[in-house]
């Protein structure tokens, strides 16, 4: 348990669905045009006037049980630096049979490359130096948490023992990294 | 009341997954088709050794590579990035079964062929070595396979059978389709490729025998297959959330129509019934049941992918 | 590693390059998993404030090979902190904008016919400044009227001063918080100004009436809001609609539309009623309590709840979570609050809450804001403008409308409404007036009047399609600006530079007043060589060090002490040197002295109408990013919400398109899809502003979604100070299926018969 685990959590409570979260990945990592690693998920239950709303900034859940890196054929899809899921583009042969695995449907195609595209923690960015994602640093609502599951000083590991989170589909076995707070 | 909504709108995936059209499914049915001629041939080798059969039965084990070429082809037009084919011969994915499947189509080649050419009548065979004689080691290898010929079957039928399972395995196993996750899924391609493999056959000028042989054997397989199809569907209703409203695709959903009709109605009910009637009757089985247990077999694939993409768990997620 | 990016022609074309692309990339496969690094950090980073808003927030650009690859917040910044908003960190959309206005351009066939010619700057400004001064010499310098939003605007401001001229508009005042400012100006003799001096992070109870933080994401307030939040503060949201905020709130008071006076004099009754006021301030710097006690008498919570739809009890219990965290508790001022045409007296409502609540002045309320000493630059002393604004009819009328009124300026070129139509000539510069001003039909009616207008924009808005002449501006990464010095939390000054040099042939404002000035013989007004030396010449008298400026973008202050009892000195600016409960001088002026509530006012929707209400969507400013397509991906058209019992007795599917006409039978020019939700009052409808674009060469949201200033036909005008107020207008529904296609959908010429650029 010593090793680095990257993982995420977002603070429904506050997140405010603006969607800052999405463009600052897109600039940050060059996404396709009209595609995004990250996005906005509403839901809002009950009837007017008696309503409740989550709103929840998701992304690719990095589980660790991950079917799409179990499905790649090829082995583009790895674990890679900190525990995260991440595409080796130069392998990747387009046969989309890690995006049918992934239950969260967080992969989609790079019509540019023909390769998988998903967010990738910005490991670029937190394997060297800069200890924040793209999405973390802009949230204007300071939202988002990363950092190392593994260690229990860290920010995400802190405010996991302190609030109540739960994970997406939990019942599809995938252990997901990505927690989001009540 | 539930109300949702999402900013994603990513091509392939929003707002339902539809990352795989027809090449896939036509894949599926040819990768099938061709399992089921392997085993087909293998176990009709094992069981006559001596070829005591009509000329088109010889001939046939050459459709095997012939049709997995076409069906690799459609395999490759799927490719995203088709010019990186050759990354599935860098590795072999423990977990994967489009690793597996690579391998095993890579043994399916060199397996089909050499099962084809012993099958071939000695006398084309002859007049082929012949025009081939330059080309050497051909003659070693002809005489070293013909001494061969039970372990060459038995190598058919298993990677055969491994061809057929996995074409369901494949999808079998992606528990993110609720559809599709079952572990039916790959004894149920098998036999559906088995019955198709036969169908197939016996489009041919065969013997009458030989038609009646294939037919018993078909309306087996039929058999088999509605009983494998039903498990299928059970398992799905007695399955959690999301597996019921994967099954409702095809039950009540956008896919009904279409998945009872075309593949148990024409491709499975209708040639079971004929084929029944024919085998009455003494009649020689007549082409059109194999074509419909053709159509069937190619419905049967193409409905599951589109519908099974239509599965997932997303839909879920709203109502946490 | 660089991302490979070859082009893959209809999957298989490019064989060749994708062969080779395939193959060179380490194809033997033996290596691992390397990093793969997008590459977008820049080999210059540079620090600017942000335009794609009013708020000016510090950012950071990235600017990669002459590419602005990404813009972040400014960690030194007091308004950003390093954070964004998605539009701010989406700026790059509006810098890379395919439509954007690439060269001048002058008006070559009728107004609002879009053809146009490119001409050279020296051609465009010449025709500009001949006609300045042959207007100055045939109508007078004020027959000029400036419209101007947005921090460049500065400059152009400086320019119609010097050439005299009075009638200096901003849409930011009468058609968005002007009400607000007077409001707070009677009561605490001063406003809350911009950035609002709202101790937001720090209140114990947050009251929001309408402000829908989170959809209106004035950042730093966004920022804040979360921290309330967090700190688990009292949230009360008062609107028709389940707004993000609400969501976020303890308590939703889905108020009946146009009624939020008549609930804040009932909180005002409870909180007297039930002392829940804060004594000690009121005795020590309020006037007229004595008066509103008795005032607010009558306005029980059983008065207001027919009235309101609000119960008496949950009128009562927010009253008390108010009253038991005060004075942490900020009632929220708003922003845009030009709504029902009262809204100075409800802006004075909110703030004699306040100010019964303690919060002016105090920690969790109001904070004292400070500012950096700039000396202006040294320049001769304007001219006294040779008449008085043409805004409003009489010099009388709106006695308290301190600034010039956008839609006054608008209808004194219109012949028969001021006299002999008093303005001859307009300046637009980032202001789309037919989609600010309410009744565009007159906007139009106006504009076919004048003899010249000229806009300064970076995109073809439909205010671009019918002007004369088009100078296209450099975007805000493109070009310097004035310094911004706000009164904030804490002082500080920030510079707008230069990122990257301006794309096409486009220039920064600056430049263009001062080539304006020089032409009309007003050199003397444009000394500096250029904004950075003016910016340098205003840093140095004021001691501030201009490398650290360039460097980091921000010079911060000390903060002075922020709340009364830090120290901070309890001054308000009114005649009697206290706050004022009540007011002599609106007594003085012939106006209730308190806030009343009429409810025979109060319009209903005729039977099958419903009143139309607008907002903000998060990623857009209104329809200022509507075509910046890197903004849309999240959202690209709007929605009309629908309340759920109402769609059902209309039949209307979710995601159906609909057009909406009001009762005028004004039609919308475009349809949009129904929200079919419960998030809406049934008897209101909802739209983003922004949309129903109909200049045509916006190619990207040209014919998206409904504008609903189109819909906006009647407004009511604020009598204090000539807001107008614009939820007025009630529309129905005409399926998108029912409805003609061979009407013009489009109310301007759309002749395009050259492209905008070439
Ligand atoms: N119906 C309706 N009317 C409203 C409102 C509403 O919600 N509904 N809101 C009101 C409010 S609150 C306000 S503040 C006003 C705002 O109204 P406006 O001030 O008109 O604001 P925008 O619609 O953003 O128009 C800005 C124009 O500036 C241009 N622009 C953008 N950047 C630059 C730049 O750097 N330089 C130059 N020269 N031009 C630039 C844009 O292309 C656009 O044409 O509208 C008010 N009117
Ligand atoms: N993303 C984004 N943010 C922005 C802007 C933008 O364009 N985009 N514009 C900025 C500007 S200039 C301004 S002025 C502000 C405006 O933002 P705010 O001042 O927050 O909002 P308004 O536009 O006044 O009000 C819109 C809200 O008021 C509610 N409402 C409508 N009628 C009533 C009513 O009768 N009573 C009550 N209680 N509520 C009502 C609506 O349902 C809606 O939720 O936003 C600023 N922030
Ligand atoms: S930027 Fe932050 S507040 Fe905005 S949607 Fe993303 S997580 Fe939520
Ligand atoms: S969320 Fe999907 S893509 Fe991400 S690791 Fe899990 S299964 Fe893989
Ligand atoms: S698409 Fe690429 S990453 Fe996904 S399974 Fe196929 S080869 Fe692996
Ligand atoms: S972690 Fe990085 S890649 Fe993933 S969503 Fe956030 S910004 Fe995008
Ligand atoms: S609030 Fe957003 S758009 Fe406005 S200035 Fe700040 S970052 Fe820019
Ligand atoms: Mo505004």
């Amino acid at each position: 348990m010593s090793a680095v685990s990257y993982g995420m959590v977002v603070d429904t409570r506050t997140c405010v669905a603006c969607a800052a979260c999405v463009i600052a990945c897109k600039t940050e990592n060059d996404v396709a045009e009209g595609f995004s690693r990250d996005w906005i998920f509403t839901a809002t239950s009950g009837s007017f006037p008696n309503l409740a709303m989550e709103i929840r900034s998701e992304r690719c859940n990095h589980c660790e049980d991950a079917p799409c890196v179990s499905v790649c054929p090829t082995g583009a899809s790895h674990y890679g630096p900190g525990g995260t899921v991440q595409v080796t583009e130069s392998k990747c042969t387009g046969c989309k049979a890690c995006i049918a695995a992934c239950p969260y449907d967080a992969r989609f195609i790079d019509p540019r490359t023909g390769a998988i595209d998903k967010c990738t923690f910005c490991v670029h960015r937190v394997e060297n130096g800069t200890p924040t994602t793209a999405c973390q640093e802009v949230c204007p609502t300071k939202s988002i948490y990363f950092g190392d599951l593994n260690d229990p000083e860290s920010e995400v590991s802190r405010v996991l023992r302190v609030r109540e989170a739960y994970a997406l589909l939990p019942d599809a076995g995938t252990r997901p990294k990505h927690f989001f707070l009540k | 009341m539930q109300e949702t909504t999402s900013t994603r709108v990513n091509a392939l995936i929003d707002p339902s997954m539809h990352i795989w059209h027809y090449e896939v499914p036509v894949y599926l049915f040819l990768g099938g088709l061709v399992a089921g001629l392997m085993v087909i041939a293998g176990l009709w080798t094992l069981r006559d050794p001596d070829r005591p059969r009509s000329r088109a039965l010889q001939l046939l084990p050459w459709a095997a590579p012939v049709l997995i070429s076409v069906g690799m082809l459609f395999l490759w037009l799927d490719l995203e990035n088709p010019f990186n084919a050759f990354r599935f011969y860098f590795t072999f994915e423990l977990t994967s079964p489009m690793s597996w499947g690579s391998w095993i189509l890579l043994g399916v080649y060199p397996a089909s062929i050499l099962l084809a050419w012993v099958s071939t009548p000695t006398d084309l065979r002859d007049r082929w070595l012949a025009r081939l004689e330059r080309v050497p080691g051909l003659g070693r290898l002809d005489a070293w396979v013909s001494a061969h010929v039970p372990l060459l079957a038995t190598l058919n039928i298993l990677l055969g059978a491994a061809l057929g399972i996995y074409t369901g395995v494949l999808l079998g196993t992606m528990a993110a389709r609720p559809l599709w996750n079952s572990a039916i899924l790959g004894p149920l391609f098998l036999v559906s490729g088995l019955s198709t493999g036969a169908a197939f056959m016996m489009l041919y000028r065969l013997e009458r025998r030989e038609k009646e042989l294939l037919s018993r054997v078909d309306m087996g397989l039929i058999s088999v297959e509605l009983l494998l199809l039903a498990l299928w569907m059970i398992g799905l209703a007695a399955g959690g959330a999301a597996s019921r409203a994967g099954l409702h695709t095809i039950m009540g959903g956008p896919y009904t129509a279409a998945f009872w009709t075309l593949v148990v109605a024409l491709g499975l009910l209708t040639p079971l019934v004929g084929e029944w009637i024919e085998h009455r009757h003494s009649a020689v089985p007549a082409r059109l049941t194999a074509v419909l247990v053709l159509v069937g077999g190619l419905a049967l694939r193409w409905i599951i992918v589109y519908a099974g993409q239509h599965s997932g768990w997303v839909s879920d997620l709203a109502s946490r | 590693m660089k991302r490979r990016q070859f082009i893959r022609v209809g999957g298989y074309g490019a064989a060749g390059a994708a062969v080779a692309g395939g193959l060179t990339t380490d194809w033997y496969g033996r290596y691992g998993n390397p990093t793969a690094d997008p590459g977008t950090d820049g080999d210059r980073v540079v620090p600017s404030f942000c335009e794609l808003c009013f708020w000016k927030c510090g950012i950071l650009a990235h600017v990669k090979d002459g590419r602005v690859t990404k813009i972040k917040g400014n960690p030194k910044d007091p308004l950003s902190n390093g954070h964004l908003c998605p539009r701010g960190a989406g700026g790059t959309g509006l810098l890379y904008d395919p439509d954007r206005l690439k060269k001048p351009m002058i008006r070559r066939d009728v107004r609002g016919s879009q053809v146009f010619e490119d001409v050279s700057w020296d051609d465009a400004l010449g025709v500009v400044a001949e006609n300045f001064e042959r207007i100055k010499a045939e109508h007078g310098a004020a027959a000029l009227a400036l419209f101007s939003h947005g921090y460049g605007g500065s400059w152009m401001k400086h320019l119609v001063k010097a050439h005299g001229s009075p009638n200096i508009a901003a849409p930011s005042y009468a058609q968005c918080r002007g009400p607000r400012e007077v409001g707070f100006d009677l009561t605490f003799g001063a406003g809350v100004g911009s950035p609002e001096n709202t101790d937001i992070r720090n209140a114990r109870c947050l009251v929001l009436i309408g402000s829908h933080l989170g959809e209106n994401m004035h950042n730093t307030q966004v920022q804040d809001f979360a921290d309330a939040i967090r700190n688990e503060a009292d949230i009360i949201t008062v609107d028709p609609r389940y707004s993000v905020a609400a969501s976020k709130s303890r308590w939703w008071l889905p108020i009946k539309p146009g009624t939020d006076t008549a609930l804040l004099l009932a909180w005002m009754n409870v909180i007297i009623g039930e002392e829940l006021y804060d004594r000690d301030y009121i005795e020590r710097y309020a006037y007229g309590f004595e008066q509103l006690a008795e005032h607010v008498k009558a306005f029980t919570p059983e008065w207001a709840y027919p009235r309101t739809g609000i119960e008496p009890d949950v009128i009562r219990r927010t009253a008390r979570a108010m009253g038991a965290a005060r004075p942490a508790t900020l009632v929220h001022p708003g922003r845009h609050v030009t709504w029902y045409g009262d809204d100075t007296q409800r802006s004075r409502a909110i703030a004699l809450l306040n100010a019964l609540l303690g919060s002016w002045g105090r920690k969790g309320g109001f904070f004292v804001p400070s500012q950096i000493q700039l000396p202006p630059y040294e320049y001769p002393g304007y001219l006294k403008p040779d008449a008085q604004a043409a805004d409003r009819p009489a010099p009388s009328d709106y006695p308290l409308g301190d600034q010039v009124l956008a839609q006054g300026v608008c209808d004194a070129a219109i012949t028969g409404v001021r006299g002999d139509s008093a303005i001859k000539a307009w300046m637009v510069y980032g202001s789309n007036l037919p989609t600010t001003l309410p009744d565009p039909e007159n906007t139009y009616k106006a504009i076919q009047e004048l003899d010249f207008l000229v806009t300064v924009d970076v995109l073809p808005a439909e205010i671009v399609g019918w002007s004369d002449v088009v100078l296209p501006e450099a975007t805000y990464l493109e070009r310097c600006d004035e310094l911004y010095n706000p009164w904030w939390r804490e002082p500080y000054v920030a510079v707008r530079q230069e990122v990257v040099p301006p794309m096409y042939d486009s220039k920064p404002g600056w430049w263009m007043a001062r080539e304006l000035g020089k032409r009309i013989g007003l050199p003397e007004f444009f000394p500096w060589k250029d904004s950075i030396e003016y910016a340098k010449t205003r840093l140095e008298a004021a001691g501030l060090d201009c490398e650290v400026m360039k460097e980091q973008g921000v010079i911060r202050g000390k903060p002075g002490p922020l709340y009364f009892e830090e120290g901070a000195v309890p001054e308000f600016y009114t005649d009697s040197g206290k706050i004022e409960l009540y007011s002599p001088k609106l007594a003085a002026l012939g106006f209730d002295p308190m806030p009343t509530y009429d409810h025979s006012k109060l319009e209903e929707p005729p039977e099958g109408y419903y009143r139309l209400l607008f907002g903000r969507a998060p990623v857009h400013t209104f329809g200022r990013t509507t075509n910046n397509r890197l903004l849309s991906e999240v959202y690209r058209e709007n929605e009309v919400w629908v309340n759920r019992d109402v769609a059902r007795r209309w039949g209307l599917e979710d995601g159906e398109r609909v057009y909406l006409q009001n009762q005028d039978g004004k039609r919308s020019s475009f349809s949009a899809p129904v929200k079919v939700t419960g998030r809406i009052r049934p008897d209101a409808v909802y739209v983003v502003h922004g949309y129903g674009r109909r200049a045509p060469k916006l190619r990207f949201v040209h014919g998206k979604g409904i504008d609903d200033n189109e819909l906006i036909t009647r407004y009511k005008v604020d009598p204090i100070m000539g807001g107008t107020g614009m939820n007025v207008n009630f529309v129905t529904f005409l399926r998108a299926a029912d409805v003609v296609e061979d009407e013009p959908a489009v109310d301007e010429p759309v002749v395009v018969a050259e492209e905008v650029v070439a």
